[in-house]
């Protein structure tokens, strides 16, 4: 694309996308972290997630500070008015994956010394993996303006809920086998779904990417695999 | 996706709030013979900042501006009252040297006003009026202010040719630099895009966004969102009164007076 004829232009929508690259890198590692500290019992990594999340919050204002600023000043329309646009909504996204990752973190303190089911855990940790894989691809293919590689994790978000509706399967069983697992398995079940939830995001995310490249919404119905929370699965 | 680390951004929309006032502005009323155009006006206009005057017609956007350079004192039933300070003198006195104050205040007009000779003498012209140069001074400046006014690469070769023969936009941008060229300390523009295209107003824009870092800039225009984009501050006005002056952000963002918001809004005006 080629410049505009006011460099400051140019230069107000460069940094709107580095802001939401770095609130991409933010969130990501965010989410990394919460699950390790949840696999691991790492209580200093839950809390350096904890106390990240109000700089993602604080990245999420500025962002939709410089869109209204923008929307104001330069009246953008066609492309430049959906990346104003994108950024403010892939923001919103990002601050809520932000949270759902806090809330993993401080999961992982309450049960922390009762791994009585380390077995458990697998599966959740390879739910996660999942999920970052989805967002990592999300982010590059908002960085590359890459429409293919936007649609590719759109159409993979089902597989997250098809892994989430096994994992409550399985916690189910165990709670059903030994009451004390109870606390622990409601735990990671809302773990679970934690990671379900942002993986719904994740697909916002390359919803939004595709809408600015191409300047069309997707479908409304997305491929879904069954989910525990669907009443109708 | 790599880390990367948060910027300021970089806003043209933030005003300096360190900078010092140029012109300052005390109870200023002026009257076209009977007709009282302007009703005590204050307000300051800040050293190396935008400031945009919107407003409906009529409402004394242009006859502000026409005080600041005096063009008023060629009609003798125009008349001002009151305080413009420059550099700690009332310009509205009757002891200014006009011709030093409009070489420090220059003023860019609605339509292009190139003089019926080549585009280098256009350039030349202010300066061969107020100082003594040499040959290759004036050739250095001339370049200077047309590579400033972002119009050199398209006339270097042709400098002697006439700059009637040049394209509305070149001829704004060349009325610019004749401007530029005296060295003011201020610039104004009165309507500097209106009869132009929208490319050539998109470069007079860029233009003046550049110029900012070494002149003090007061723009009136009809074109609210061109205040918006290119302003730091703006200063809404109706019926010869100042309604409300504050930074751009402000007065396009949450303006304080409901005037204000209907006329930035397409409310009224």
């Amino acid at each position: 694309m080629s410049d505009h004829i006011s460099k400051t232009f140019d230069q107000e929508l460069d940094q709107l996308r580095r802001l939401v690259a770095e609130m991409g890198g933010l969130s990501e590692r965010m989410l990394a972290d919460a699950t390790i500290a949840l696999v691991r019992e790492d209580t200093k990594r839950a809390q350096s997630v904890i106390a990240t999340d109000p700089k993602l919050d604080e990245l999420q204002r500025t962002i939709e500070d410089n869109a209204v600023l923008m929307l104001m000043r330069r009246q953008p329309v066609a492309n430049d008015l959906r990346e104003v646009m994108a950024s403010i909504r892939i923001a919103h996204d990002l601050e809520r994956i932000g949270d759902l990752a806090k809330n993993i973190a401080k999961r992982s303190l309450k049960v922390q010394g009762h791994m009585q089911l380390g077995r458990a855990m697998t599966g959740v940790e390879a739910l996660s993996r999942l999920a970052q894989g989805q967002l990592k691809d999300a982010l590059d293919a908002y960085a590359q303006s890459n429409d293919k590689g936007a649609l590719d994790v759109w159409s993979r978000d089902g597989q997250i809920d098809a892994l989430e509706n096994s994992l409550f399967r399985e916690l189910l069983t165990y709670m059903m086998e030994d009451p004390r697992n109870i606390t622990f398995c409601t735990h990671l079940l809302f773990c679970a779904k934690n990671i379900e939830r942002l993986g719904d995001h994740t697909t916002n995310i390359a919803e939004t990417v595709h809408f600015v490249v191409t300047g069309r919404a997707l479908p409304a119905d997305r491929p879904k695999g069954d989910s525990p929370s669907d009443p109708t699965a | 996706m790599s880390q990367m680390a948060v910027q300021d951004a970089p806003s043209a929309a933030a005003p300096n709030k360190d900078a010092q006032v140029c012109i300052g502005v005390k109870n200023l009323d002026f009257y076209y013979g009977g007709f009282h155009a302007l009703k005590n006006i204050n307000m300051n206009f800040f050293d190396r900042q935008v400031t945009a005057m919107i407003g409906p017609s009529g409402c004394g956007k242009s006859t502000l501006l026409r005080v600041f350079n005096r063009i008023y004192s060629l009609y003798p039933e125009q008349r001002a009252t009151g305080e413009v300070m420059l550099d700690g003198r009332n310009i509205i006195s009757d002891n200014v040297d006009i011709n030093e104050l409009r070489a420090r205040i220059g003023m860019v007009f609605q339509k292009p006003t190139p003089f019926p000779m080549s585009i280098y003498d256009n350039c030349a012209f202010g300066m061969r009026l107020y100082e003594k140069l040499s040959k290759s001074e004036l050739d250095d400046r001339v370049e200077q202010a047309l590579r400033k006014a972002a119009l050199w690469d398209e006339v270097k070769d042709k400098l002697k040719q006439s700059g009637m023969g040049l394209s509305g936009g070149q001829q704004q941008r060349m009325c610019i630099a004749r401007t530029i060229a005296q060295q003011p300390d201020v610039i104004l523009f009165d309507e500097p895009t209106s009869a132009l295209d929208p490319i050539s107003t998109g470069k007079i824009e860029e233009l003046i966004e550049e110029l900012r870092a070494d002149f003090s800039i007061v723009i009136v225009t009809h074109n609210m969102q061109q205040a918006a984009r290119i302003s730091q501050y703006t200063a809404f006005m109706y019926l010869g009164e100042l309604i409300e002056f504050g930074p751009t952000t402000k007065i396009f963002m949450e303006p304080q007076q409901k005037r204000t918001l209907d006329y930035v809004t397409g409310r009224f005006g």
